[in-house]
């Protein structure tokens, strides 16, 4: 139990420093984490928390970080049916105020990073789509994300923006789902995050979307009230809103806090 | 006839598996907002899902019949070389995770797979995201059931009317229209009705191959895992519907079926 107390102290000590603008965590006595922590992130996150995870966990000796990624608000309800969890990454504010809402979170989420909307297409972009309007093509197969899913949602925004009016030929659980699918040659076109097109390497192409009708997505990201290992968990966050978090996050195509 | 007394153990241990299932059905019973199920029930979403739901599970069985029937009269009737390892095969879909039988679809029927392609090509038809996809995945998945209860059916049945039909001067296919399929009819009635209710409650292989889009592709499982993300209560009511309709399914066919072994 003491134990337990001075972890959380010292994880708020870390938290306190990052978000005070301190260069990174490494400097505050790494060796008093141990156990494992669940993390619950958008799948969105896949490429980039499993990074942060990695280098967390060599920085911290006897940390272990384990993921479980779906669609956010597929998290949402596996945290509220009493799914273990540490910490909880969202892949927009609505999804999290939801869990807060419902009484699922300890303290205020803090955002860790901004993305944006891309169009995702088959390398060498053979139907030729150079913009939202292109998607409504004849000829082209188009899906999303359901609009429970934010991607989905912010979809949706992005094509009013634009004033297109398409309809998908299907509406996926998860922007991984959208990627696999115009992989597999089975899709033309989506809309996922700028990221997922960056992490899917030469598989697929993107097309860029303009700010004028793009939609930032933003990310918060909580400690799950009852957690079996907070003070972990938020040494976790207070890395994920480090200098060097933020620089990680950056390789993945996200943009900073 | 003097009744049997179960032994402590064996008793107390076949309370704790009937709990194990009631118990679930009993919490989405008893969590159920009965004053939304009417609402629920007759929203235009849940309509087209049921309606979708109906018309492709009833054509998955359809094609399980007009292609498993025939599998199944081949597995009982004819030796051959690897008929074991081929049943094997064909039933496959039995134990495989539904969502691994998707992808195997996508890469055989999908607009690159290996007969997609060709489909695509020659007659522009494609089957992911279309109704006719969903058929597709369903049948996939619950055709086995039809076959093997078929299968069990022509094995079991006394062949000697078809011997005495035969004598009797009657040709082949007269005595498998006549005979043999008149004389499996429980077996292929309880072989349908499994592959139907199999077919009703396809979830990964549907999703993975044919998508998710209301009123083409977005049956009832499907519906239901997507409204619990953003109306739990609503899902908990088409969870029941669908289990009504299974219920009903497994109540009739207990005395077809189970009360002729």
């Amino acid at each position: 139990m003491f134990r337990h107390t001075s972890l959380v102290t010292a994880a708020a000590a870390l938290v306190i420093s990052a978000c005070g603008g301190a260069s990174g965590s490494a400097g505050a006595s790494p060796t008093a984490l141990s156990g494992t922590i669940n993390v619950f992130a958008a799948a969105s996150l896949t490429a980039a928390f499993n990074a942060l995870g990695h280098s967390f966990q060599q920085e911290h000796g006897g940390v272990t970080v384990k993921f479980n990624y779906a669609g956010t608000p597929t998290l949402v309800t596996q945290i509220e049916q009493g799914a273990q969890a540490d910490v909880f990454a969202s892949a927009d504010a609505t999804n999290m105020d939801k869990l807060k809402g419902d009484g699922f979170t300890t303290g205020d989420p803090k955002v860790f990073a901004h993305n944006v909307l891309e169009i995702v297409v088959a390398p060498g972009n053979p139907k030729n789509i150079n913009g939202l309007a292109d998607l409504a093509k004849p000829g082209v197969v188009y899906i999303t994300e359901a609009p429970t899913v934010p991607a989905g949602r912010y979809s949706l925004q992005a094509l009013a923006k634009a004033g297109v009016r398409v309809t998908p030929k299907s509406l996926e659980t998860d922007v991984k789902s959208v990627i696999s699918k115009i992989e597999l040659g089975e899709a033309d076109a989506g809309i996922v995050y700028t990221t997922d097109v960056k992490a899917a390497g030469s598989k697929v192409a993107g097309v860029p979307i303009p700010d004028s009708d793009n939609v930032v997505a933003t990310y918060p990201v909580v400690v799950v009230k009852g957690a079996p290992n907070a003070g972990t968990a938020a040494a976790f966050i207070a890395y994920v809103l480090s200098a060097g978090g933020q620089q990680t996050l950056g390789t993945y195509g996200f943009q900073h806090a | 006839m003097r009744r049997e007394r179960a032994p402590l153990a064996i008793g107390a241990l076949a309370v704790a598996g009937v709990l194990f299932f009631l118990v679930p059905l009993l919490g989405l019973v008893l969590r159920t907002p009965w004053s939304d199920a009417p609402r629920a029930l007759t929203s235009p979403d849940t309509l087209e899902a049921l309606r979708l739901s109906l018309i492709a599970s009833l054509s998955s069985t359809g094609l399980s019949i007009l292609l498993g029937v025939p599998l199944a009269w081949v597995y009982a009737r004819i030796e051959f070389p690897g008929r074991n390892l081929l049943r094997a095969l064909t039933t496959l879909p039995m134990v495989l995770p539904p969502v691994v039988g998707g992808i195997a679809l996508l890469l055989a029927f999908g607009r690159r797979g290996l007969v997609g392609g060709w489909l695509d090509a020659t007659f522009g038809v494609t089957l992911p995201f279309t109704t006719l996809g969903v058929v597709f995945a369903e049948t996939f998945v619950a055709m086995p059931f039809l076959v093997l209860t078929v299968e069990a059916g022509l094995r079991s049945m006394d062949r000697r009317f078809e011997h005495a039909a035969r004598t009797l001067g009657a040709g082949r296919w007269t005595v498998l229209t006549r005979v043999t399929l008149p004389l499996i009819a429980p077996s292929l009635f309880a072989g349908a009705v499994l592959c139907w209710a199999r077919a009703l409650g396809e979830f990964g292989a549907t999703i993975t191959f044919a998508g998710n889009f209301p009123g083409v592709t977005q049956t009832m499982p499907l519906a239901v895992y997507l409204l619990l993300e953003t109306n739990p209560e609503g899902s908990f009511v088409l969870s029941l519907i669908l289990l009504a309709v299974s219920l009903l399914v497994l109540v009739s066919l207990r005395d077809r079926w189970l009360g002729s072994a």
